[in-house]
């Protein structure tokens, strides 16, 4: 082939853009459909109406005005969330010590923010406990970071590690130290309504939401549009390939992780900020291994992740008001999402599959 | 804290240790199977939740503990037997599978427990031990390691067990040679996908009873979520321990005992809160591992999906 | 044929035998005999279709049309466990042995699982084994801490521990000395004369001609011919070579032409028309060169050398004598302990790749894809790789796809890199235009010093002899050019001095002149250089 041939081929490139778009749709929607499936299935075994369920499921969570706001209100975390992970996935760094970086940063907030609104105003606390946080949840990834830089100790047992023993950290701050002495239950101080995160308009929904939404475009294009993003591609894809080219692998690593735990991090603050005001001991809502899958889903794609987050967290809060009302209890969104996880990845094979066979 | 350690104490402590560790041998045990093959096996949360449900689910229908134990394994092994299709035959993403499953298991088992067990909580009555004849009579150490359900003493014994198989049988070399490089063990005319199979079911059978014994011998009853990082822990252990299966006994008694001690202190009315005895396992292994980082040591085809002919 | 010929029962004979993979028919229609007593050498180049025949043969692949014979029964080798019982063993082209396992473990893989390990009878028939191929191993070795001509030993001991009825060696030369190639030669020929059926693969004339009782051509996936056992013994070395030039490349083809003249003149010296200037001050210079190492690696160990603009150094020696540990250091890929390295009189021994490639340096690695490339990226990316962050393409550290890819547009048209699109994956490209695609990002008009690893590893002819010429117009456009390479063949062809690593050491550097290869040969068993 010349160059010309070459580039009468690039012309065609184009034209099947809208298929792909297409396909990827396809490709999304079969999963979820499929768990929707299985899931009625579960659902009717137990004795109850799917129907019944998933249209309750829908109405509460999507088309209630209380219900909505609830649902957008829940993304803002797990967007959060999302935008750190996709970062670390797609630098091939596994952070699976969300949930421990997640709880430290809103067990400081949850002390921090009380003890500030004092001291200087409400704007500025907020300010320096969203740095705060962003900076605890990026401290607690440094040992990991460490380890995995230097030795090439693998993340997945030190962040789980860092998770377990985050999540007892959090807890004895929350007993002794930062107690607040005047409450029965163990608890931090709790920060005044009115000092929390700004709600938006006239809804029970805080401006965390616009920081997260924010925080997962900005990661989006960092990682499509600059040379760092692209450098954190290169080492995920690659390391070898990485440092052949000359990219400080080591430091790229510890970049990774900071910026996942702190994106994390700073969603344990705005979650506390916005939403609870304060941490009692032994809260641990564990969005962490459950936002993996969405990533996945979302193929590390920001504006796909928004999405995803959103159907997620309709089904959550449907499923939140469903448990109350049709005994279907909440823990089904978790079966739900380990079926769509499967599928997905059944779907991605076939589609491999099916496209390594017309390639012949 | 001297005024602490009574007989009685030290006893009931070393014997929560025994039947804390137990679960996270078997785990860890399993782990170091699936990983020997080249499995990283994050499903194994969710094998050993199952195996919890499925094992109590026996042992309360049939009466027998033993029973229990074996549905405990068919439970895990079920778990198992889909990581093995969608990792080993699909060869797809080992840590994104397992994550999955282990979600996935949660959910179920929690909504079977809320429609079957939440109105009654149906429990097992209390479990008998198998005293071994001499030794449980020593003091203090007797009561405490020598007077356990049977489980206990084989799972120590599968310990001693995979160090044999590991090195003086054929099962042994296939399993390496499955985590290190498999397509020599292809070429070899050994199937890869059947061993690494086999070791994944074989990682849940053994974290399914692992499971059966946490909700038969431990707690008498199945609670949702009950493992509550039993199988991480496992994995953590399988990968400190490097492929010699004493580490993983050795590991398992650390957090063990830590994990007894948590309950003890309680007992106790020590003013500790647990999270701090809790840590400290999680606390010592960070420390070790930051120290000895550079042995550290994994299958090379460990994640790695097998594919005859690509390198 | 002769009627000799049928009155022999092959040991193994593929009637018919097809294999498309998407996008390539790798075996069409192929038919061959492979008789016991005789080596049977399968000659072709990169892509012609061996491997996939020997995957078949193995029971690694399964044909798509086509008959197999074991003696005189039609089999179906549907795995390699059907192979290994009919008596067919392989070496293959990379090693194939569990390196945390031992000698004698290795051997053992396979056995019957249901019972312990028979290491008695095991040692038995490995000492039985090693008799007859007259080498001395330790059974308790770990493999990972074996030499590469000691594992190739193992393969073969493994190769024949079912019993030897076929043995297949795919291109084993290439990880051997010239000494051990003879050894190989006359275990191949003891094998032979015990009744074996030896089906020997290779890319050089030269081995074929040497050990070979019978040759067959393979181009593109099909046998274009055999030179029987009666007609090759009668002929000469030279009239071998045109019969197999006209087999491959049709009736009017002679030797001195194009691909052909690539094949048959491997280590012809070429004239080289620039004269090195060594009054000149060195480009590269590299003193007492030492790393630290990794566990389970050749060590780098008091390196010197220099190299001078319009010069090509040649590092030849068997693989894993330190060749890609000297490569990676002088690239900056690894810390160095001690020692000093100097570009145009700037010591670069403590400078990052990124520094190194600043100033000139360039790296063409052996492993295109392992890292080189970034599979999945477009080819645009990677031809761009090493740039990343740099103006005209990044700016303020966003980037700017339309000029990238642009650029690529123009890199892939002057490099002849084919492509459906510089927005294809590069790791759906053949061989041969990744490493084009590698030329590409490397050569440019600020290189200085260019190390090649391995340039034509795996490529087929046409692309071999472009890479070559490459190299060629570099050195002659004034390029200190470095060619690593374990074919002993390509340095003589290319270079003007050739260096011979071993265990780590540079053991000597000698100039390229008739009768090089002797010395050189020496060199790579460790003898010092005199």
């Amino acid at each position: 082939m010349t160059a010309q041939a070459a580039s009468a081929l690039q012309d065609e490139a184009p034209k099947p853009a809208v298929h792909a778009g297409l396909a990827t749709a396809v490709r999304v929607l079969i999963p979820i459909v499929l768990a929707l499936l299985v899931g009625a299935v579960v659902i009717f075994a137990l004795g109850k109406d799917p129907l019944t369920y998933y249209g309750y499921v829908m109405r509460r969570g999507l088309l209630s005005p209380t219900g909505v706001q609830a649902t957008i209100t829940r993304m803002a975390p797990l967007l959060m969330i999302s935008a750190g992970l996709i970062v670390a996935f797609r630098a091939g760094i596994w952070n699976l010590g969300v949930d421990g970086q997640f709880l430290l940063a809103a067990v400081v907030t949850a002390a921090l923010a009380p003890a500030l609104i004092d001291v200087v105003p409400g704007w500025l606390m907020i300010l320096i406990c969203l740095v705060v946080a962003t900076l605890v949840g990026a401290a607690w990834s440094v040992v990991p970071a460490f380890l995995k830089a230097r030795y090439g100790v693998n993340e997945i047992i030190t962040t789980l590690m860092m998770t377990f023993l985050g999540i007892g950290l959090a807890n004895v701050l929350v007993k002794i130290p930062f107690n607040d002495p005047t409450t029965t239950v163990p608890q931090t101080a709790t920060l005044a309504v009115e000092d929390r995160l700004p709600r938006l308009f006239d809804t029970t929904i805080h401006s965390g939401v616009l920081i997260a939404i924010a925080a997962v475009l900005l990661v989006h294009l960092m990682m499509t549009r600059t040379a760092f993003g692209l450098k954190l591609q290169i080492v995920g894809a690659n390391p070898r390939a990485a440092v052949h080219a000359g990219l400080n692998v080591s430091r790229l690593t510890f970049a990774t992780f900071a910026l996942s735990a702190g994106l994390v991090g700073l969603g344990g603050a705005i979650e506390v900020l916005g939403v609870w005001g304060t941490v009692r001991a032994d809260w641990n809502p564990a969005f962490g291994l459950l936002v993996v899958p969405l990533v996945f889903l979302a193929r590390f794609h920001g504006v796909a992740v928004i999405g995803f987050v959103l159907f997620f967290a309709v089904l959550m809060i449907g499923g939140e008001s469903a448990s109350r009302r049709l005994g279907v209890p909440t823990d089904f969104v978790l079966l739900l999402v380990g079926l769509l996880m499967v599928f997905l990845a059944l779907v991605e094979y076939l589609d491999h599959r099916r496209r390594q066979a017309t390639q012949a | 804290m001297a005024g602490l350690f009574t007989i009685d104490f030290t006893t009931a402590l070393l014997f929560g240790a025994v039947t804390a560790g137990i679960p996270l041998l078997l785990a860890g045990l399993g782990e170091q199977i699936s990983e020997k093959a080249g499995v990283l096996n994050i499903g194994i949360e969710g094998m050993m939740l199952f195996g919890a449900y499925t094992g109590f689910l026996v042992a309360f229908k049939s009466g027998s503990i033993w029973l229990g134990f074996l549905g405990g394994a068919g439970g895990g092994a079920a778990v198992a037997l889909l990581m093995a299709i969608f990792c080993v035959w699909l060869g797809m993403n080992q840590i994104v599978i397992g994550i999955a499953l282990t979600l996935g298991a949660e959910g179920l088992t929690a909504l079977l427990h809320h429609f079957q067990f939440s109105r009654t909580y149906p429990r097992l009555d209390s479990i008998e031990t198998l005293p071994l004849p001499l030794i449980s009579e020593i003091p203090v150490l007797g009561r405490a390691l020598f007077d356990h359900h049977p489980l206990v003493y084989l799972a120590v014994l599968l310990a001693f067990f995979l160090v044999w198989l590991f090195r003086r049988t054929y099962i042994g070399l296939n399993l390496q040679a499955a985590g290190d490089k498999p397509a020599a063990l292809d070429a070899a005319g050994v199937d890869v996908y059947v061993t690494r199979t086999c070791a994944v079911l074989a990682t849940g059978a053994l974290a399914g009873i692992g499971g059966a014994y946490l909700a038969n011998v431990g707690a008498g009853l199945f609670l949702p979520f009950m493992t509550n990082g039993a199988g991480f822990i496992g994995i953590v252990l399988a990968m400190l321990a490097r492929g010699q299966p004493l580490w993983v006994l050795l590991g398992a008694t650390l957090f063990g005992v830590s994990l007894a001690l948590t309950t003890a202190l309680q007992v106790a009315g020590l003013n500790i809160p647990t999270d701090v005895v809790q840590m400290l396992p999680f606390a010592m292994v960070m420390v070790v591992l930051v120290l000895f980082a550079r042995h550290s040591y994994l299958p090379p085809a460990l994640g790695l999906p097998y594919v005859r002919g690509e390198r | 044929m002769t009627d000799r010929d049928h009155a022999v029962v092959p040991a193994v004979a593929v009637a018919g035998i097809t294999k498309r993979f998407p996008g390539v028919v790798a075996n069409d229609d192929i038919s061959l005999t492979f008789n016991p007593g005789e080596i049977h050498v399968l000659l072709g180049e990169n892509g012609a279709g061996k491997s996939t025949l020997i995957g078949i043969l193995a029971g690694m692949q399964q044909p798509d049309a086509g008959e197999i014979r074991v003696g005189d029964r039609a089999v179906r080798l549907a795995s390699p466990r059907d192979s290994l019982d009919r008596g067919i063993g392989t070496v293959f082209q990379h090693v194939l042995l569990v390196q945390s396992l031992t000698v004698v473990e290795n051997l053992m893989l396979g056995g019957p699982w249901s019972s312990r390990l028979d290491r008695t009878s095991a040692l038995a028939r490995f000492r039985e084994l090693c008799q007859v191929l007259a080498v001395t191993l330790d059974p308790d070795a770990q493999v990972g801490r074996l030499s590469l001509g000691e594992q190739q030993q193992v393969e073969i001991i493994r190769a024949l521990w079912h019993g030897g009825r076929v043995l297949i060696l795919d291109e084993p030369t290439s990880m051997l000395t010239p000494a051990g190639v003879r050894e190989l030669g006359l275990v191949m020929a003891r094998l032979r004369d015990q009744g074996v059926a030896i089906i020997f693969i290779t890319h050089k004339l030269k081995e074929a001609y040497e050990f070979g009782d019978r040759i067959s051509v393979l181009r593109l996936g099909r046998t274009v011919g055999e030179i029987t056992k009666e007609r090759l013994s009668a002929m000469s070395e030279q009239e071998a070579t045109d019969e197999v030039i006209r087999l491959m490349f049709g009736p009017t083809a002679t030797s001195e032409q194009g691909e052909a003249d690539t094949m048959a003149h491997e280590g012809r010296r070429r004239r080289r028309t620039v004269v090195v200037d060594r009054a000149q001050p060195p480009f590269l210079l590299v003193r007492d060169l030492s790393i630290e190492t990794r566990p389970g690696e050749s060590a780098l160990i008091d390196v010197s050398f220099d190299v001078w603009p319009g010069e090509i150094l040649g590092i030849a020696g068997v693989d894993g004598n330190g060749q890609k540990q000297l490569a990676e250091a002088l690239a900056g890929q690894r810390r160095t302990a001690s020692g000093t390295v100097a570009l145009r009189n700037t010591e670069i021994t403590h400078l990052s790749v990124a520094a190194r490639r600043e100033l000139g340096l360039r790296y063409i690695t052996d492993e295109r894809l392992g890292e080189g490339t970034v599979a999945a990226h477009s080819v645009s990316t990677n031809l761009f790789l090493k740039e990343i962050g740099k103006p005209p393409f990044w700016w303020r550290g966003i980037t700017r796809w339309d000029r990238i890819h642009s650029a690529a547009r123009n890199k892939i048209a002057t490099h002849d890199i084919r492509t459906p699109s510089e927005r294809t994956p590069i790791g759906r490209l053949s061989g041969g235009n990744i490493q084009k695609s590698l030329l590409a990002r490397e050569l440019s008009t600020e290189s200085g010093v260019v190390i090649f690893n391995k340039p034509t590893y795996g490529l087929d002819l046409h692309n071999i002899r472009s890479a070559r010429a490459r190299i060629r117009q570099g050195a002659d456009a004034g390029l200190a050019t470095i060619v690593i390479s374990t074919e002993l063949d390509e340095l003589v062809e290319l270079c003007d001095r050739i260096g011979v690593m071993y265990q780590g050491r540079l053991s000597g550097i000698v100039d390229n002149v008739e009768g090089a290869e002797i010395q050189i040969g020496l060199l790579m068993t460790g003898a010092e250089a005199a």
